[in-house]
């Protein structure tokens, strides 16, 4: 393994689902070669049902691409051998177990790896003091609004240390102000100490605000990256501020127009169908 | 309050009725030409209740119900073990599932009651006919319900305790069971009347104790009191062991939300 290797590294990726009944085979992905380099945070945007999470499945390992291969840190990823042990996963949709209490969900991938029950609960308290939901660890998930559910999937996640970091638009259910401030969150844990990660969104301002790198994908089917551009923003930074200064609107503009072409085609072809 | 109030009335107005269209020459005769023939055919609410009394004054019903029960709990227990089972693994295995298929639904269409003479033949008059009748019974609910829990557990879910980590065993203890488990206790309210049945008409087809016995023997001698106090006891304990499973249910369930929960203060 070598020190230069990008924490992950797709590399040509195709994944084309079979048919259902009847149809043509659909082409979710075709040809899409995306790095994240160790320490980086890397946001992928584009329009929706562009295939944005298929990428990220592949990342984790949870799918197999058609074609293509799957670096992490120089080794190869196998999605038949398991999953990416690495990377951790935060997912669009809710995943928490709901019959699990609020910290038994943090330590579940401490108990998964068989961590003795006494180290588990006392990093699950420090890892819900972090996130702020010290005292709601005896709380069932459905007890729970969705900013503080969010918030546990964040330490359930971070509890492993995982060295990738693949998020499926997490914040997206959220209301504007939450967001902003669970933004604001990962940005302060991600400082503490550099992860990589792999961050989708469908959201420019959101994916501008916290990357060092935006990659803005085609229009599905047969999605790939067409534009990556660098975000030379100062950190920290502070999502809801960041939104104002010059450089971000100029950037916001520059992105944009490299992706509006794509979300109205996108739009086309929904309507179309 | 209220309702309990309102449901002990029904009740009244039942017995009530039953009392008054019974009673020999309390009405006029306006279908049975004799007037004790009402009282023949449908009994009387005063004698089945003066039957319970003396049965359960005398301790003679209780060994007849402790046999009941006994077969009632085994066939329960080992039938929902077994559907457990059966639900996960073929929930879990879609090869396993596809190859059962058949097999599952020409079994669960069949009357499963016409077994019981062949389980009396297997395992003889005692109470092991009666389970494996209950058995039979019990198994399918429970199977149904737990192979249908497996299979609509929530893709992300499984998807995340993959990415946290868990191996095969530990996806099965951590997600998959305890998905289905709100789907178990959802069929086990069905399945412990199912065991009962299955019990009571075992005894009923051939036994020495039992409450389907004494029903039997009842029945014998046209004593419809009888027959009628039997089947009010079985009612009463199924009622018991309805709210045994809602109390085991609730305390394991505790993560389930309520409609409209709110915090007491």
């Amino acid at each position: 393994m070598s020190a230069l290797a990008p924490a992950l590294a797709l590399d040509d990726i195709t994944c084309r689902f079979a048919a259902r009944e009847g149809g043509q085979p659909y082409t979710a992905v075709a040809h899409a070669t995306l790095t994240v380099a160790a320490g980086e945070f890397v946001s992928v945007v584009g329009p929706t049902g562009c295939g944005k999470s298929t990428l990220l499945n592949v990342g984790a390992g949870l799918l197999a691409p058609s074609s293509g291969t799957v670096d992490i840190f120089g080794q190869r990823l196998i999605a038949a051998n398991g999953v990416n042990r690495r990377a951790g996963y935060m997912f669009q949709a809710d995943a928490l177990m709901p019959w699990r209490t609020g910290i038994d969900n943090v330590t579940a991938g401490l108990e998964f790896r068989g961590v003795s029950r006494s180290e588990a609960r006392q990093r699950g308290a420090e890892w819900l003091r972090r996130v702020g939901l010290a005292g709601f660890g005896d709380r069932y998930p459905h007890q729970m609004s969705g900013g503080m559910r969010k918030r546990l999937a964040l330490a359930q996640t971070l509890i492993l240390s995982p060295d990738i970091l693949l998020m499926d638009e997490p914040f997206s259910a959220l209301d504007v102000q939450t967001r902003q401030l669970m933004e604001n969150e990962l940005l302060a844990l991600w400082a503490e100490d550099r992860k990589s990660v792999l961050f989708v969104t469908h959201d420019l301002d959101e994916a501008i605000a916290l990357s060092d790198r935006v990659v803005v994908l085609s229009a599905g089917p047969a999605t790939r990256p067409i534009a990556d551009f660098k975000v030379d923003l100062p950190r920290p930074r502070d999502v809801s501020e960041i939104r104002m200064t010059p450089a971000f609107i100029a950037l916001h503009r520059e992105i944009w127009g490299a992706m509006k072409e794509e979300v109205l085609k996108a739009y086309e072809r929904q309507k179309a169908a | 309050m209220r309702l309990r109030a309102v449901q002990l009335l029904v009740l009244a107005l039942l017995i009530g009725f039953w009392y008054v269209t019974t009673k020999p020459g309390l009405l006029p005769n306006f279908y049975f030409d004799k007037d004790n023939r009402a009282a023949f055919f449908f009994g009387e609410p005063q004698k089945v209740f003066w039957i319970v009394v003396v049965w359960f004054w005398s301790g003679e019903i209780f060994q007849h119900l402790g046999i009941t029960l006994l077969e009632t709990a085994l066939g329960f227990v080992i039938g929902a073990i077994f559907g457990l089972a059966m639900g996960l693994w073929l929930g879990l295995s879609s090869s396993a599932s596809a190859v059962m298929d058949p097999y599952i639904k020409g079994l669960n269409s069949m009357p499963r009651v016409v077994l019981a003479p062949i389980f009396a033949v297997w395992f003889g008059l005692g109470i092991w006919s009666k389970v494996a009748l209950g058995v039979t019974l019990v198994f399918f609910v429970v199977f149904f319900n737990v192979y249908q829990g497996v299979r609509e557990v929530s893709p992300t879910l499984i998807a995340n305790a993959r990415m946290l980590g868990a191996s095969r065993g530990q996806l099965l203890r951590s997600i998959y069971l305890p998905a289905a488990m709100s789907w178990v206790f959802a069929s086990l309210h069905n399945a412990v009347g199912l065991a009962f049945v299955g019990a009571v008409v075992g005894e009923y087809l051939g036994s020495a104790r039992g409450v389907g016995y004494l029903i039997l023997q009842a029945e014998g001698t046209f004593d419809i009191n009888t027959v009628l106090a039997g089947i009010l006891v079985l009612t009463a304990f199924a009622l018991v062991l309805d709210a045994v499973v809602g109390l085991i249910e609730r305390r394991l369930m505790v993560w389930q939300p309520k409609a409209s929960e709110t915090e007491p203060t």
